[in-house]
């Protein structure tokens, strides 16, 4: 069956997990005391240990990001337009580590995971990650792979944040950063969605302040809600006007707040549905969080070009066009901070109607731009 | 290289740091960087030509020069290039004074419409140039300022700009005799140094 699978897929992967029982400690104050990490790994690290990719997940991601993990799966990895045999990320060349963090609900340690205090689900309990803890965590994994130093450590989102956030914590293991649709942080705007998705969650009678694993139930509602508010923000008006428009699901209106009418709602309901049934509350809870409070430049008084200084990697940094969640401005925040601390950058805006959702799209002049940034990286 | 990067290269002191408007795909940025060891920036729009600058490993960033230099300080760099794109951009004054502004020194190329072929061409038919040099018609050409020798000049005085250097050459960018006694009528290309720097214009070129 595996023939099955196009050329230039990296095929069937399985996911592997890392125990750790060193406790992690966190911007929060608190300690995890034991944790495992789920990640994926597509292509071979080369004897000099210099070809590693690192992969960080966004909001919703996890570390299934190329590939399929049965041959009857449906879709491969979330990324698998961008990570495979002569793919951007050329699995020939390098050797991909795409993980789970810490506080997500897909292998990794978080919420839903048994407290060894309690020998209860976390819940409400599991500390509030940073981004900079994730990338403390991500280091650890690297040790544990014997990666002294990425390649390239690569994200988008949330992820791109993370891919800044590796080169100012560890400036001597990052030779190149690849921020796209990122922001150095969130605007206020930013916040305000995120805000919105948490009350969505955290007034579900289901909720439970956090514990609800306990009580056999899930916040199905608020996580749905939460997802159907995300989603908006990361599609663009063309985008949706395109897909939708004002297109009905029957021929005529109801006249009633009950019917799903619009197919636009169709679509977000699809949506939120199918999320709440595999998404954790709380992790959504964290995620969230998580992008709030990343403000890298907030430790030098807002001046993100002091920050950047200390970084030793070159940059690229992708937006597109139709993105508000993290419009091109945000991006060339990031841009203009590194020409000011003199670093290398390389910087694409590229039209695209899919707002932020674009950076997972096979947009061609997207990822030729990528695909040539990745080839001139030396291993 | 195209032979007026070949010009201009030897106006960039080694070492110095560049920012290249409208760096095409990226030829001088790159021959700089490895033989100069200069450190640059190249400003582009088109997406091919970014595209080769990825490649090449050309620090390139997708921006508009219509939307001025405003994410760059003052005298953030050495040198400021801009080759053949004074003729396309919306307002050549507005960066002129952008690339005095962000540039110790500033090197400008630009087709010169008072060649005498343009003049030549003007007066006896009575129509907008077009050349195989010049090959657009006016209304579809991405020249829309075009200007003379003179006229540059002018601006950078009205600028308080001293022109450093200025070489007039042919379309095969050769210096010949003609062009240097009568730059206006015989340059066909103009390349100019051009300091905004108050101190560094003492003396020069009065």
């Amino acid at each position: 069956m595996s023939t099955a699978f196009p050329q230039d897929s990296v095929g069937l992967v399985t996911p592997q997990v890392m125990h750790f029982a060193e406790p992690l400690a966190l911007a929060c104050g608190r300690d995890l005391a034991e944790y495992q990490i789920t990640y994926e790994t597509y292509g071979e690290l080369n004897a000099q240990r210099s070809n590693a990719v690192l992969i960080c997940h966004a909001l919703s991601g996890h570390h299934h990001a190329a590939g399929y993990h049965s041959p009857d799966d449906r879709k491969p990895g979330w990324w698998d337009s961008c990570i495979g045999p002569g793919k951007a990320i050329d699995t020939n060349k390098f050797f991909v580590v795409s993980l789970n963090n810490l506080g997500g609900c897909n292998g990794s340690t978080g919420p839903s995971s048994i407290n060894p205090a309690t020998g209860k689900p976390y819940g409400a309990d599991f500390p509030v990650f940073t981004v900079e803890c994730w990338v403390h965590s991500q280091a650890r994994l690297a040790d544990e792979l014997g990666i002294e130093q990425w390649a390239a450590v690569v994200g988008g989102s949330l992820g791109g944040m993370q891919a800044i956030q590796w080169t100012i914590t560890y400036p001597e293991r990052v030779r190149h950063c690849l921020a796209i649709a990122s922001a150095p942080k969130l605007s206020a705007q930013n916040i305000a969605f995120n805000e919105v998705a948490r009350q969505a969650i955290l007034t579900d009678p289901d909720f439970h302040g956090g514990h609800f694993l306990e009580h056999g139930v899930i916040p199905k509602r608020g996580l749905m809600l939460a997802r159907m508010v995300g989603h908006i923000t990361y599609l663009s008006d063309d985008a949706m006007g395109e897909k939708f428009g004002r297109g009905l699901k029957s021929e005529k209106l109801n006249y009633d707040f009950h019917s799903v009418e619009f197919q636009v709602e169709s679509y977000l309901r699809y949506q939120g549905e199918e999320f709440s049934g595999r998404f954790d509350a709380n992790t959504y809870l964290l995620m969230t969080k998580a992008l709030d409070y990343f403000d890298p430049a907030a430790a030098h008084d807002g001046d993100l070009a002091k920050t950047l200084a200390v970084a030793k990697a070159d940059f690229a940094v992708f937006s597109f066009t139709t993105d508000w969640r993290f419009s091109p401005a945000r991006s060339r925040e990031i841009v203009d901070a590194l020409t000011a601390s003199r670093k290398n950058v390389c910087y694409l805006e590229v039209d695209a109607p899919q707002g932020h959702d674009a950076f997972l799209m096979p947009i061609p002049r997207y990822l030729q731009a990528f695909s040539s940034y990745m080839n001139r990286i030396a291993v | 290289m195209r032979a007026d990067l070949d010009i201009i290269q030897d106006w960039i002191p080694a070492g110095s740091r560049v920012l290249d408007l409208g760096c095409g795909n990226g030829e001088l940025l790159a021959w700089l960087t490895a033989n100069k060891q200069v450190f640059g920036y190249g400003l582009e729009i088109d997406a091919d030509n970014i595209a080769e600058c990825v490649s090449k490993g050309v620090n390139v960033i997708e921006q508009d020069l219509d939307k001025g230099l405003g994410n760059f300080a003052d005298h953030s760099f050495d040198v400021v290039v801009m080759t053949q794109a004074l003729q396309a951009v919306h307002y050549p004054d507005r960066i002129l004074s952008e690339m005095l502004r962000v540039g110790k020194t500033c090197i400008i190329t630009f087709p010169n419409f008072g060649h005498w072929r343009c003049r030549w061409y003007l007066a006896s038919k009575g129509r907008m140039p077009v050349s195989d040099f010049l090959p657009y018609t006016w209304y579809n050409t991405p020249n829309i300022h075009f200007c003379t020798f003179e006229d540059f000049e002018r601006l950078c005085r009205g600028q308080q700009a001293t022109v450093l250097d200025r070489l007039a050459v042919d379309r095969d960018h050769i210096n010949g005799w003609a062009s240097r006694m009568w730059p206006n009528l015989f340059g066909e290309i103009g390349i100019y140094r051009v300091s905004g720097h108050t101190a560094m214009n003492a003396g020069q070129n009065r």
